[in-house]
């Protein structure tokens, strides 16, 4: 038994081949800029430059725009989800494609379209317009920078959900229902555990990247507030301080890694209440 | 029940519509008698013309095409045997350490993946003495590291939720194991795969700055050339361009789902003919 | 497995089209041929859309012809100065032509990134205006061959500004205009427009007078809709925003969509015009595979033919006197021939006005002023703060709940 897990272990060889060779190399690069000044001394002190309050509150910033985008994105998704892996599946198929085929589309072309429909010149004040209300303000504020984050992302949160619906065998929730459980009961300790995999997946996907995205505020924001990934990138491409950039990027990282462990503890303990 | 069902249904439209309203603006300004994406003149075909007679533009598609379909299949090959192989592994601390590697190109903006893999590739290029160090290749490369994270992320949550008596009781039968996997585990955890296989293919599609770090010289991918049209201006004809695509793809899904249909009418009244012969 | 049916083919069919475009687009016998990997601008050749000529074919042709070599012109395009540096920094090699802006042309230059040009093979360099020659980026003339420039304006829409506001640099600060106002979202822009204001040098090394600008900005920002790139043209043909500083030949193409647009030149009291003027220009970096054919490349746009459709193209301004007294070109221009070309003394306001190469010291510093502008938070507000924070606790709640809920459950099974 012990030769044929290890068997099964070594699928994973090439991949950790790859991870080595593409992921954790190229981190070399990044940790050594992080770790030298400008003439490739030594030094902690990009480091050092991050502990302002400043920082602070950038890094604050992206976290709660993240945090709040993955919350709404779970909210939103979930019953998503759970709608298409009721349906047919056939039409379970089309769906899943026809949630994704839009982000198939330039993600610019997108961006500059929710412009066009969030502006004060906009589609939706147009529209509001035309039965006489007021207009709505949505651009450039953080509403709109959340909302083109939970368009971006929704999709990575609905498959693994989906995914880890579907060929749920519905006797599971019978069998709840026959126990006496009403349809919330059922949702809540039968439904909810058993996708949960699913839903860590789709946290991730979608926490992970949004923390560090970086043209959607600028965008959608109006430019008005920065988020961390508008200033890693502003370090690499207009003060070409790729030490500081490295630096920062690599506090992200270990936040990140961080609050995932977290997460994934989190999660795990919830697992223990059903089993 | 209809009443939920009602409601349920409306949710799914609504979602749909906030998903697709952005299409929609883009699909009216490629229409666009001028050249601006910001106010409509008038109806005009004129920029889908433009867009048939741009070479340029036609190797770029086809050159992210080819990118996006195999950085997306060999991600989701790996990927999948990487899945299985973690789903397999008892050390928990092995585990830890191998998912975090994996989430990194994620953890970390585009740009400082995109850069740092580009100093990658030119200092193995500057190893070897190659002239030109970023390539085909390169890109590649860059797209299925990018793209491997979300395969694992959509095939684990499968390999854990299936039943592991599965596998072992087709061993039992006299599979090998590889066999096994095969005909027992795969068809169980195909639903991650494929949608693992839609973001890698979707992610790489649309990826401009890793693209732009790690690509060599005379590949254009289409994301780098809409992108490079920001020191003007965006044309619609690249909104021409995308609501094509979007139309071929979406006339090709709704035929396929149809030819599939007829397929599975077929089938079921065979099925249904056996068993009233049975009966 | 069913699921497979549907993307199986679907894969396939998009693979297979890649292969029959790329079986299409080759299929010529190997033969002598040179390849120049040109590396520009989005949008800023003329390539043979809507109708105008595609310079280069052209010059594959004209190539086959004069020298009978095959030559590919291998065209590809980067979206900024930045990115273009950072790449060709990192040691990628392989381009052989290369556009980058005047104050990047001074930095690749000092940091000896780009190749000597052989006049002789540039006999239409001759062509050139003086004024557009040994400019600061390349004194001695040893790097360049200008390419186009350009100058900063400021786009109004006259339906909603007042005329008697307009004329100089404090357009950008009226009150009257709060919340209609667009600012550059890159910081040596922006800077500059709060620097022309403030008539202080803005290739200044004092960070003290940066720090003047920075002051001028924070002002500002209540004031700003929003910082822009390349939104702004949306922005203003749609009458989203009133006042935009931007470049002269990108009016021209907002005004053909929204005609309530105007535009000027800024100012300054004694009736000089104060404003910035870019230059773009033709370079060879450093690993060029084929010099000599770059060279030709080179002295080819500045034909009269390619260099006139290019000119009208981009519609910024030429720097090619063929392009300027060119009858054809000046009547496709007509009256924006002005605006492109205004009256003004090009060398004294280049030299006064133009954006040179900072000292990385100097640029890190002003980087972390920006900063500072960009992390204020005022216009934000704390509602994204007091959700997250709510949120949170709801969560919290809710683990600790489970995990009380599970201590009693134990307690009941065991």
């Amino acid at each position: 038994m012990k030769k044929k897990s290890l068997l099964g272990q070594a699928a994973a060889a090439p991949h950790v081949v790859w991870s080595v060779l593409f992921i954790i190399a190229p981190l070399l690069f990044v940790a050594y800029y992080a770790l030298t000044d400008a003439d490739g001394n030594f030094t902690f002190k990009n480091f050092g430059a991050l502990f302002t309050a400043e920082y602070l509150e950038i890094f604050l910033r992206s976290a709660c725009f993240a945090f709040l985008a993955t919350a709404i994105c779970l909210v939103i998704a979930y019953p998503v989800a759970y709608f298409i892996s009721k349906t047919s599946p056939k039409t379970q198929k089309l769906l899943i494609v026809l949630v994704m085929l839009p982000q198939w589309m330039n993600f610019l072309i997108r961006t500059y379209s929710w412009m066009a429909i969030l502006e004060d010149t906009g589609i939706i004040n147009t529209v509001l317009g035309w039965v006489g209300l007021g207009p709505v303000h949505m651009i450039n504020t953080a509403g709109a920078v959340i909302l083109g984050m939970v368009y971006n992302f929704l999709p990575y949160m609905i498959l693994p959900i989906y995914t880890s619906l579907s060929k749920l065998d519905p006797r599971y929730v019978e069998a709840s229902a026959d126990l006496g459980c009403n349809a919330f009961g059922t949702l809540l300790h039968v439904i909810l555990p058993l996708s949960r995999s699913g839903i860590i997946s789709g946290v991730t996907m979608v926490f992970v990247p949004s923390i560090s995205t970086f043209y959607i505020s600028q965008k959608l924001g109006g430019g008005n507030f920065d988020l961390i990934g508008d200033t890693i990138e502003r370090q690499f491409m207009s003060a070409y301080n790729y030490n500081l950039g490295a630096a920062i990027s690599f506090v992200l990282m270990i936040l990140i890694i961080v609050s995932m462990t977290v997460m994934n503890r989190f999660g795990e303990e919830e697992g223990s209440v059903v089993t | 029940m209809t009443h939920t069902k009602r409601l349920n249904r409306l949710y799914a439209i609504l979602i749909f519509i906030f998903l697709y309203a952005p299409i929609a603006v883009l699909i009216l300004f490629s229409f666009n008698d001028s050249n601006s994406t910001g106010v409509f003149t008038g109806f005009s075909l004129k920029w889908y013309r433009e867009l048939l007679s741009d070479e340029a533009t036609f190797t770029a598609l086809k050159n992210t095409l080819i990118l996006a379909v195999s950085s997306s299949l060999i991600a989701t090959l790996i990927g999948t045997a990487a899945a299985v192989g973690i789903n397999k592994m008892k050390n928990k601390y092995l585990v830890g350490a191998v998912n975090t590697m994996t989430n990194i190109p994620m953890m970390n903006p585009d740009i400082v993946t995109g850069i740092s893999l580009m100093l990658l590739f030119v200092f193995v290029g500057a190893l070897v003495n190659s002239q030109n160090s970023l390539n085909f290749w390169t890109v590649l490369i860059a797209h299925i590291t990018f793209n491997l994270p979300y395969v694992i992320l959509n095939v684990l949550p499968k390999l854990r939720s299936m039943d592991r008596h599965l596998p072992e009781a087709a061993l039992d039968l006299g599979c090998t194991p590889l066999q096994s996997f095969f005909k027992v585990e795969l068809p169980a955890i195909m639903p991650g795969v494929i949608s693992g296989l839609i973001m890698a293919f979707t992610l790489s599609l649309d990826d401009f700055v890793i693209s732009y770090f790690t690509v060599g010289n005379g590949f254009e991918t289409l994301p780098i050339r809409i992108y490079s049209m920001t020191k003007k201006r965006v044309t619609p004809d690249m909104y021409a361009l995308s609501t094509f695509i979007f139309i071929a793809i979406l006339a090709l899904l709704l035929l396929s789902n149809f030819v599939g249909d007829r397929d599975q009418a077929k089938k079921n009244g065979t099925k249904a003919a056996r068993k009233g012969g049975k009966r | 497995m069913k699921l497979k049916k549907l993307f199986l083919p679907l894969f396939l069919l998009l693979l297979l089209t890649a292969v029959l475009l790329t079986l299409s687009s080759c299929g010529g016998e190997k033969k002598e041929k040179v390849v120049l990997n040109v590396y520009n601008w989005g949008e800023y050749i003329s390539d043979g859309s809507e109708g105008t000529l595609d310079v280069n074919r052209m010059f594959e042709e004209y190539y086959l012809e004069t020298y009978g070599v095959e030559m590919t012109v291998n065209y590809t395009t980067y979206a900024s100065n930045e990115d273009l540096y950072a790449k060709l920094k990192s040691g990628a090699t392989g381009y052989d032509i290369i556009i980058p802006s005047d104050y990047m042309i001074q930095r690749m230059a000092n940091e000896g990134m780009l190749e000597k040009l052989n006049y002789a093979n540039i006999p239409n360099y001759r062509h050139i205006a003086d004024y557009c020659k040994g400019l600061r980026y390349d004194p001695n003339e040893e790097y360049t061959v200008a390419y186009t420039y350009g100058m900063v304006g400021i786009i109004y829409n006259t339906k909603i500004v007042d005329e008697e506001d307009v004329g100089g640099w404090d357009l950008l600060w009226n009150e009257k205009y709060k919340g209609q106002i667009l600012q550059f979202n890159n910081s040596r822009d922006a800077f500059g427009t709060a620097m022309y204001s403030l008539d202080i040098n803005v290739n200044t090394r004092d960070i003290a007078e940066w720090k003047e600008a920075l002051s001028m900005l924070v002002k500002q920002k209540p004031l700003i809709q929003s910082y822009v790139m390349d939104e702004v043209y949306n922005k203003m043909e749609r009458g989203e925003a009133a006042i935009a500083p931007y470049y002269a030949g990108d009016y021209l193409s907002m005004v053909e969509n929204n005609e309530d647009l105007a535009f000027y030149y800024p100012q300054n009291e004694k009736g000089e015009t104060v404003t910035n003027i870019f230059v773009d220009a033709m370079c060879i970096p450093k690993g060029c595979g084929n010099k000599e054919a770059a060279e030709r490349y080179i002295n080819f746009l500045l034909s009269e033919e390619p260099a006139v459709a290019i000119a009208e193209y981009i519609y910024y301004a030429s720097p090619n006197s063929l392009v300027y007294n060119n009858e054809g070109y000046r009547e496709t221009l007509g009256e924006d021939m002005e605006m492109l070309y205004p009256d003004i003394d090009f060398e004294a306001v280049y030299g006064e006005y133009s954006y040179e190469n900072l000292d990385i010291a100097t640029l890190q510093a002003v980087n972390d002023l920006w900063e500072q502008l960009k992390i204020d938070s005022s216009t934000l507000g704390n509602g994204v703060y007091i959700a997250c924070a709510v949120l949170l606790v709801l969560l919290v709640a809710w683990a600790v709940f489970s995990y009380v809920m599970k201590l009693r459950r134990r307690r009941y099974y065991w």
